[in-house]
């Protein structure tokens, strides 16, 4: 069956795609919403949807920081902590939404905590939460690519989406709470300084 | 209309069958999944087409497979496919996607060959079309991820609902 001369070129070994190419918003949110919809019948509450959001996320993460480094970095990876994350502010971000992040911020309260808000992220437009479920956050599904970047490039760590109210801003701002592996960050005080 | 980057979407996709695969465990099972998240899709994404694609009502069947294959396709997949293969009386029709935004990147493994990968778009055009009141059946009979040279989707009238008036409450 894997006759056709297409087959004989492995996938790997065509070209990789300039990535130019766009699609409706519209097609991905009715997507998404079915895939929220279908990972709310097999699921008992908030936490573990966003859990199931987050773990879908993780593998488009993966495959993006792959793309990502061979077009935009000569197939080089970051190693250093601040590097990987100004790529997650700036890189991926443009990437997946335009523009970058609003503010990447350090915790004041632990060292191993980073933050990266935004407003208005794109897999949100057409999603209103309903009461029952207040602290869902389908932004969870961008935790995900995030973890998924992190993990891909050796920074292990927790990611979740958070709605965070803002002062005189009608919508609250969404926050990607980053807080990495005890691991990553013996690695880096290991590593001389910058 | 506002559009993002189509990998994002492919590669969002993608993730979605694998974790159908992993949680359904039988690719008949994920193809009718596939099929029915596309019926769903379907019945909603015919609004937004009608109210943004600025075109009239459809004069026959061959019509209605012309709007899909260069004007929905168009819309949200940013592609279009090629209407051929009509039988006798314009009942059945193929429609050919050459440039199909869901398969980049796509590799099918050969334990997964029963997998129809695109199966969504089958069900959102059924979904789509049973909305206008037109009763399709649709399938792939040919995918480029199986080795096929082209990906074709085989398009079956099945019957066609004229609206009647007055509506009835109880209908």
């Amino acid at each position: 069956m894997f006759s056709s001369p297409l087959y004989r070129l492995n996938i790997v070994d065509r070209p990789l795609a300039k990535g130019k190419g766009e699609v409706s918003l519209s097609a991905f949110s009715f997507l998404f919403s079915e895939l929220v919809q279908y990972c709310q019948t097999r699921v008992s509450n908030i936490g573990e949807l966003e859990r199931r959001l987050e773990d879908i996320g993780v593998g488009v993460g993966l495959r993006l920081l792959e793309i990502l480094c061979f077009r935009e970095k000569n197939s080089k990876r970051d190693i250093r902590l601040l590097d990987v994350l100004k790529f997650v502010h700036t890189s991926l971000w443009k990437y997946l939404f335009g523009r970058q992040a609003k503010d990447l911020e350090q915790s004041n309260t632990a060292e191993d905590e980073y933050m990266i808000s935004d407003y208005d992220l794109f897999v949100n437009k057409y999603i209103s939460v309903p009461k029952d479920m207040g602290a869902l956050n389908c932004a969870a599904f961008v935790a995900g690519i995030v973890k998924g970047v992190l993990d891909g490039a050796g920074f292990r760590a927790r990611v979740t989406a958070h709605f965070v109210p803002v002062k005189g801003q009608p919508k609250p701002k969404t926050t990607i709470l980053m807080k990495f592996d005890s691991v990553v960050l013996a690695r880096e005080h290991r590593l001389p300084s910058l | 209309m506002d559009a993002i980057n189509a990998e994002i979407f492919t590669l969002t996709y993608g993730s979605m069958v694998r974790q159908l695969i992993a949680d359904l465990e039988d690719v008949n099972e994920v193809n009718k999944q596939l099929d029915t998240m596309g019926y769903n899709i379907g019945i909603r994404l015919i609004d937004e087409f009608l109210a943004k694609s600025k075109t009239g009502k459809c004069i026959d069947f061959r019509d209605t497979a012309d709007k899909i294959a260069k004007v929905g396709f168009k819309m949200f997949l940013n592609t279009s496919a090629a209407v051929a293969n009509w039988n006798a009386d314009s009942t059945e029709c193929s429609l050919i996607l050459e440039d199909n935004p869901l398969t980049d990147f796509v590799e099918l493994p050969e334990n997964y060959a029963g997998l129809s990968y695109c199966n969504v778009l089958c069900g959102v055009i059924r979904g789509a079309l049973e909305m206008v009141n037109i009763n399709v059946s649709c399938s792939f009979v040919k995918d480029v991820l199986r080795g096929d040279d082209v990906s074709e989707l085989r398009l079956k009238l099945l019957s066609q609902m004229h609206e009647t008036y007055p509506y009835k409450d109880d209908d």
